[in-house]
């Protein structure tokens, strides 16, 4: 049998397991997926590799006692082993007050991102889309160091209650940095896609290699507040770090950025500028995700900030029982709205500022105002009246996606992203910002 | 990760020495059969074992395991790689080579140079083990999850408004074999207990955090035996080689409740004063990672970055990394910490040496398809991969600061501080791709004020650059203030890896530092 199971194979591999369930009740999630990808720099091949893993994971549970055993080949004796393991798990555990018992059957809605095409790419194919990278950069005697993943798989549950999920799914990752040989230019760019039919390898190093000889020769601005055009690469790696800290139970105790004193919250207070818009949707084309959570609740379109309103926060379906709503589960894809400045607009508006191409090495400094610091890096330049006018040495930021979202100028047109920080796509505009905070340059390349 | 299992399989040997060379030789002929000029193999058990809990609650006790082999080999000049989960039979050890040496051959068409590979002796059959006194792996889970427990009741007992903790254990068995004629069984342990301690104020809704001031260890339960020869007294009590987890926690949640009415920090030039406890990231960050030879050479630069640390610094015997106080050397031998083992991941054995001697950069960190760039005929023995199926490539050691050689304790070298900040654990951290410019955070900050603790102080980062930082270095204090800081999670490499490392230190003083003021309001 294949590794990635169809919808029927994995129906009746997930029936068998749970026919050998004797708990009160039983949950069974299985995954499989085949991955490849090739390294380069310098100009050549570093590593390659491969990876075909599976697993079925089964959690059996006694009232509220409950056990969980996991197992990567899927003979009749391996998965009925596997159950009675759970089974005796749950029994020697201690009640866990936080359990709650499995979902009864759900619906869900239609997301498809399996594409034929990027389930087809092979060790030819990634050799083939790294070539005509690879000779682009050599051509014009340029350092290339890149990596190109492919990944191909699916996700399946089913519990006692009768609850049957699938969906399978396929996705490309392709970066890659440009440098020049003296090391004063550096240009990078990410594509990811679910259909390996959007990946254009060559015209994506074509943006790299403008970036690197771009920004050779950078000079020294003053750090202080700035003007900032971000790229859609650079601006996601702060505002994801909004979407991480959505959950509910953090906030009601009182520890996080959306938490108010007197144990109450932020939900339905505007905490951005009106024009801010941020939902999930799994059903998107250019950006599906699972219709199902880990746990099996629907995953349908949410809100989550709508016009700089706090409009949903992430509720467990333990803290939704325990606080009496209804619980929302962590968003598979998240989509930011736009508006209609392309960049070249934004940047004629500009009189004096700077345009981001991307930030490096994000890290929180205070969970209470979601301060973040980082760099800029491979390729930042100086705008002055409305034109590019020079590149410029990288800066250290310290900044609150917050703070950010409330000194909003101008929002462009949505595009797909890969985070450079947690490797997920996202779809966001490239967006204009008042007064972003730059403490400190850095000589870094 | 690997599959669920009971805590009893942990105890469960795995498979016999014998069984491996079998297994191992099977692939070794089937790639000297197929071409391949050089192959080495890794018949790796990994076993985790995570205890978590929150307040009066367990929330989870996670045991896994992953058992496998991980074939590596060089044919027609080139590196090849194959991965095989739960192998049994020698017809898999034998495909798993075959297939590393054709990709191996596939990939050679786009290489422009063969792999240069330092010359290395076989050792035969040999074994190592970590010296550790108590297996944690031995240890009843209960035992475990009581002990984090009582910890976080002694923290909610002190203030606290929430408190998680965790016990992370690790075991790697990892059985190597190569064409140069090495068998090699090793053993290694590690174990980790940390707490996150969370302090609310209702009325203003500020909240401040206290992180355990434990270090990761390359040691067995015995970590957790509190001894008070392990203990540094002072301003607040930090550990050496054995952690009294119940008494910081307990001082810990006083502590995160100081914090609430602390002193915000006013932003401005400052001595600090670095406990090891902070001051192993600032190394880990800005010494450690720029002196991977991989990074100066452009291997890491679509990821980790490069280096500012380049050939010709190096090459010109003089580049002034620190001041004359700055010694920095790379270990893969210290007895307890992270990334002490006996031979690393391709068969060389490991030692010591400098990187940074009285101020001047001296060396970097290569293996064996490294060593010929710097003109050295042997590796440094720090190559590694994170699991059977990963590839293994260079690491960091342990890389530390040497203990100033005059005596001098802490309360010495406070003394003569006018205006500075003693700064104990570790926070925030940021540095850029080339390891110039960085931004650091911590746990604890106190004011120094004309040789004295004036008080606590809050909403602290620093910002330097790296060779600016370490020539600032006037005094590091001697050994017996000497202390292991490390982490389990040292990412590199697309896909990435993870690596743990040790740092160790004494006390150091950096006179001059930008510190800037971090509270905001949204």
């Amino acid at each position: 049998m294949s590794i990635i199971l169809t919808e029927a194979e994995a129906k009746a591999l997930l029936q068998k397991v749970l026919k050998y369930s004797k708990a009160d009740e039983c949950e069974a999630n299985i995954l499989g997926e085949e991955r490849g990808n090739l390294r380069y720099a310098r100009n050549q091949v570093s590593t390659s590799g491969s990876l075909v893993n599976q697993n079925l994971s089964v959690q059996s549970a006694y009232g509220k006692k409950v056990g969980v055993a996991t197992i990567d080949e899927f003979s009749d004796e391996s998965i009925e082993r596997c159950v009675r393991r759970s089974e005796e798990l749950a029994q020697l555990a201690p009640e866990n007050p936080e359990h709650v018992g499995v979902l009864d059957p759900q619906t869900y809605q239609k997301s498809s991102g399996f594409f034929e095409s990027t389930a087809a790419v092979n060790a030819d194919f990634r050799a083939d889309a790294v070539m005509k990278s690879l000779e682009l950069s050599r051509a014009q005697n340029l350092t290339a160091a890149g990596f190109l993943e492919n990944q191909k798989g699916y996700t399946a549950m089913m519990n006692s209650k009768g609850l049957f999920a699938y969906y399978p799914s396929t996705s490309v990752n392709f970066t890659l940095t440009v440098r020049t040989p003296d090391g004063k230019g550096s240009g990078y760019v990410a594509r990811g896609y679910s259909d390996v039919k959007k990946l254009d390898t060559a015209a994506a190093t074509k943006i790299a290699i403008q970036k690197s000889l771009g920004s050779v020769e950078a000079k020294a601005l003053e750090p202080g507040k700035y003007t900032v055009i971000l790229e859609p690469t650079a601006a996601i790696v702060l505002l994801e770090n909004i979407y991480f800290n959505f959950d509910a139970r953090s906030a009601d105790e009182g520890r996080s950025f959306l938490s108010k004193p007197g144990g109450k919250t932020k939900l339905n207070e505007k905490i951005v500028d009106e024009r801010v818009n941020i939902y999930s949707d799994p059903s998107n084309p250019d950006l599906p995700g699972s219709p199902y959570s880990g746990d099996g609740q629907p995953v349908n379109k949410m809100s989550w900030i709508e016009k700089g309103v706090v409009k949903n926060m992430v509720y467990s379906r333990y803290w939704a029982q325990k606080n009496n709503v209804k619980p929302v589960p962590f968003p598979s894809n998240v989509i930011m709205e736009g508006g209609t400045a392309t960049m070249e607009e934004m940047i004629k508006s500009t009189k004096q500022g700077i345009l981001v191409t991307k930030l490096w090495y994000i890290r929180e400094v205070d969970p209470q105002t979601l301060l973040l610091t980082g760099l800029t890096r491979d390729g930042t330049f100086y705008i002055e009246n409305g034109v590019i006018k020079h590149p410029i040495k990288n800066f250290r930021f310290n900044e609150s996606p917050v703070i950010m979202l409330n000194n909003l100028e101008t929002l462009g047109k949505p595009e797909r992203v890969v985070s450079t920080e947690s490797d997920r796509n996202y779809l966001i505009p490239p967006m204009k910002i008042r007064e972003f905070t730059f403490s400190s340059l850095s000589d870094a390349v | 990760m690997g599959r669920i299992v009971s805590p009893e399989a942990f105890l469960n040997p795995g498979d016999d020495v014998a069984v491996k060379k079998k297994l191992a030789d099977a692939a070794l002929n089937a790639a000297k059969s197929k071409g391949a000029s050089y192959a080495d193999v890794r018949i790796g058990r990994y076993l985790n074992q995570f205890v978590i809990t929150r307040e009066d609650k367990v929330q989870n006790i996670v045991n896994t395991e992953s058992y496998g082999v991980g074939v590596r080999v060089i044919a027609n000049g080139c590196w090849g790689f194959a991965a095989v989960v739960d192998v049994k039979s020698e017809a898999q050890m034998a495909k798993a080579a075959e297939d590393a040496v054709a990709i191996a051959k596939a990939n050679a068409k786009l290489m422009k140079e063969p792999v240069q590979l330092a010359p290395q002796k076989g050792f035969g059959e040999v074994s190592w083990k970590a010296p550790i006194k108590k297996n944690a792996f031995e240890v009843p889970v209960k035992e475990k999850a009581d002990l984090l427990l009582s910890v976080n009741a002694a923290a909610m007992a002190n203030g606290a408004n929430y408190v998680n903790s965790i016990l992370f254990l690790v075991n790697e068995q990892k059985y190597f074999a190569s064409t140069d004629g090495s068998y090699i069984d090793q053993d290694v342990h590690r174990i980790w207990p940390i707490f996150n301690i969370t302090s609310i104020d209702p009325k203003s809704g500020k909240f401040e955090t206290r992180n355990a001031l434990s270090a990761p260890m390359g040691m067995g339960y015995d970590y957790l035996q509190v001894n008070p020869k392990d203990k540094v007294t002072g301003v607040t009590t930090r550990y050496n080689m054995g952690y009294d987890m119940l008494e910081d926690a307990t001082a810990g949640a006083k502590q995160a409740k100081e914090k609430l009415t602390a002193k915000s920090v006013e932003a401005g030039k400052y001595d600090l004063i670095l406990d090891p406890s902070h001051l192993w990231l600032t190394i880990h960050e800005s010494v450690g990672h720029p002196l991977e030879l991989d990074r100066v050479l452009g291997y890491e630069a679509n990821f980790a970055g490069t280096s500012f640390a380049t050939l010709d610094k190096w090459q010109s015997k003089n580049f002034q990394y620190g001041s004359k106080q700055v010694n920095l050397i790379a270990d893969k031998l210290q007895v307890g910490s992270l990334g002490a083992v006996g031979w690393d991941d391709e068969g060389v054995n490991t030692k010591k040496w400098d990187l940074v001697k009285d101020g001047v950069l001296v060396n970097y960190q290569a293996i064996r398809d490294q060593a010929h760039i710097i003109g050295e005929k042997e590796s440094h023995g720090c190559c590694y991969a994170d699991s059977w199926s990963s590839v293994q490539f260079q690491r960091m050691p342990n890389v530390s600061l040497a203990a100033g050689k005059t005596p001098l304790s802490v309360d010495d070298m406070i003394k003569d501080v006018k205006k500075g900040i003693y700064i104990i654990g570790d926070g925030s951290f940021s540095i850029d791709q080339q390891r110039y410019n960085f931004q650091f955070g911590g746990q604890l900050f106190y004011e120094i004020k004309d040789g004295k603790i004036a008080g606590m102080l809050k909403d602290v980062a620093y910002q330097s650059n790296t060779q600016e930082f370490w020539n600032s270095c006037v005094q590091v204090c001697d050994d017996k203030d000497y202390r292991l800081g490390g982490s389990f999670f040292d990412g590199k490499g697309q896909p990435s890896q993870s690596s743990a490392v040790s740092h160790g230190s004494s006390t150091a003083r950096f006179n001059g530092v930008n510190v800037i003021n971090t509270a905001r309001k949204i």
